[in-house]
């Protein structure tokens, strides 16, 4: 399975590190990360320079730009609907100032950044979800973009790439978060009965409202390696069975082993691997 | 005496209300229950099958919890599995099939949480549910009896109408599960009930559920008759309606930002500007 092949294995003695896209200057007193891992420290600039991943194969987290940044042709990414933020329809105490916190930590409005986007030259839309706002909760916002992601997607007749992280329903926004997971499940199946593409990526953490709604409604699910991917955490899962979990459950690996994602692509190959779908799947592709 | 958001939780927990199997028996007759996903087992905790609402074909959904100590362990306490959403698909599809009009009883803290439940996908069958059901071209009602928790709830409630009991509650997370999460205390479930709005008084307001249905003489004959008219009703406007599907996305597609109900009030915004000027 060359999907799964992610991790960098050395050809011969001259890349013991693995094989790495170009040598990377390193500054002595550069600041590194340690990889949860392998235990390893790791220079940013060639954390950065390898996707956010680590040579061992482990994934880091990425900021939804970083990701349209290294997924996306180079400038080709259209953000829209950027306006759109949540209001706090409930009242809900101290919702407004978390929203302001988040806000200036993460430099997001909202928790999902949608646009138009050409990769590897086909053009579509896509939505990345991101982590550092509030876990990528869904509100009514998140539920909004999205959702007119893919009605302007099936308009202009273009298919759907979506990175989802996602901690679930936003519950700040009560039972009109709830109702996103209905809102946008729709959208997606207009999308598709318009006979469009849709191909959620699932990364690290995607959980509960979001699994149970557009994370899994793709044509074509792909996965990251190792990512958390369930509807009920697996804290409470435990806590309710009182049963020690299996070993990987709610990860990537064990989705694919249970049949419900299609493909597990570490980051590295993603860019390629949605380039050849997307051509798989143009409206002008050849004839046989 | 009002009663607070807590009480009605309390209320809509409550041992003695009646359960999916009281509803199915006191307004419709000649109920048969089906069972099974045809993929893989029967979930005890949804009772589906065919019966007459008066001379109606009609397709009933319903999540029973149970009585009884065993068979509340039996049904999972009313959470259902992925294998009973998957039923519930089904029969909603074979419903479509015979253009029988659906009505789903909802009463549920939410759905199953295990390992196994997890390993058989229930993100997925609840997707799946909430998608199909967007385009299923029959009416689907749903009436939430009791407890509407998230996403186990929603499954079956992607309905043209939906109506809550008096005291039943509808919310995207449990009151002590959002206490534990705000405030590490899940003691202080009955300060978060008030936060999450989750009332039918609340979702009535926030435009969630189209009606309240009262319980007066709740689980007596004269109660369920009283049902099973505004059944017959509105199945008799939703049959007419040509725009049915349309008009089931678009139901759902107004819940955002724009419409907010503060913004709509025009009291409030009187105010507002009065205090700009």
């Amino acid at each position: 399975m060359p999907l799964l092949s992610f991790t960098h294995r050395p050809q011969n003695e001259l890349e013991k590190e693995g094989r790495m896209a170009a040598p990377i200057q390193e500054d002595a007193g550069e600041p590194e990360k340690t990889c949860p891992n392998c235990r390893k420290p790791i220079p940013l600039s060639r954390l950065w320079a390898n996707h956010n991943t680590c040579p061992c194969g482990y994934h880091f987290r990425m900021t939804a730009r970083q990701r349209i940044h290294f997924i996306t042709d180079k400038d080709s990414f259209f953000e829209l609907f950027c306006g759109i933020k949540a209001a706090d329809p409930l009242n809900f105490p101290g919702y407004t100032q978390k929203m302001e916190t988040v806000c200036a930590a993460s430099g997001e409005v909202e928790a999902v950044v949608c646009g138009i986007a050409a990769i590897g030259g086909y053009d579509c839309c896509i939505f990345v979800m991101e982590s550092y706002f509030m876990m990528g909760s869904m509100g009514t916002a998140v539920g909004e973009k999205i959702t007119s992601l893919f009605e302007f997607a099936q308009q202009n007749r273009l298919p759907v790439i979506g990175y989802t992280v996602s901690g679930g329903a936003r519950m700040q926004e009560g039972i009109l978060s709830l109702m996103q997971m209905a809102k946008t499940s729709g959208a997606v199946k207009r999308h598709s009965d318009a006979g469009l593409l849709y191909i959620p990526v699932l990364t690290d953490p995607t959980t509960g409202g979001v699994t149970a709604s557009f994370a899994m409604e793709g044509d074509i699910i792909l996965a990251e390696p190792r990512a958390t991917i369930g509807f009920a955490g697996a804290r409470i899962v435990e806590q309710t069975t009182r049963k020690p979990l299996p070993r990987g459950f709610q990860t990537a690996e064990f989705l694919l082993e249970h049949g419900f994602v299609d493909a597990i692509v570490p980051r590295h190959t993603q860019k390629s691997v949605l380039t050849k779908l997307l051509k798989m799947h143009h409206p002008m592709r050849g004839t046989a | 005496m009002n009663k607070t958001a807590y009480d009605k939780v309390k209320i809509a927990r409550g041992n003695d209300r009646p359960t999916g199997l009281d509803f199915i028996r006191g307004i419709f007759t000649d109920f048969l229950e089906l069972h099974g996903d045809r993929r893989y087992s029967d979930d005890a905790a949804i009772v589906a099958g065919v019966a007459f609402l008066n001379s109606l074909p009609v397709t009933v959904i319903a999540i029973e919890k149970g009585r009884s100590a065993k068979e509340r362990t039996l049904r999972s306490f009313g959470s259902p599995n992925p294998e009973g959403y998957r039923k519930a698909l089904r029969l909603m599809k074979q419903a479509e099939k015979f253009k029988r009009p659906i009505i789903c009883f909802v009463d549920t803290s939410g759905a199953y949480c295990g390992i196994e439940a997890e390993a058989h996908g229930q993100g997925q069958a609840i997707a799946e549910n909430l998608m199909t059901m967007m385009t299923l071209n029959v009416p689907i009602i749903s009436i939430l009896i009791g407890e509407g928790g998230s996403g186990g709830a929603l499954a079956l409630a992607v309905a043209d109408r939906v109506y809550m009991l008096e005291n039943a509650v509808y919310s995207v997370i449990s009151p002590e599960g959002c206490a534990n999460i705000l405030w590490k205390d899940p003691s202080k479930a009955a300060q978060a009930a008030a936060c999450l709005k989750l009332t039918a008084q609340d979702a009535l307001y926030y435009g969630i559920i189209e009606d309240i249905l009262s319980e007066t003489n709740l689980g007596e004959s004269t109660f369920y008759q009283r049902i099973k008219e505004k059944l017959l009703h509105e199945l008799d406007v939703l049959n007419m309606d040509p725009k049915l599907l349309d008009n089931r996305y678009k139901r759902f597609r107004k819940f955002g930002m724009q419409n907010d109900p503060k913004e709509k009030d025009p009291a409030e915004k009187d105010t507002i500007q009065g205090s700009v000027e």
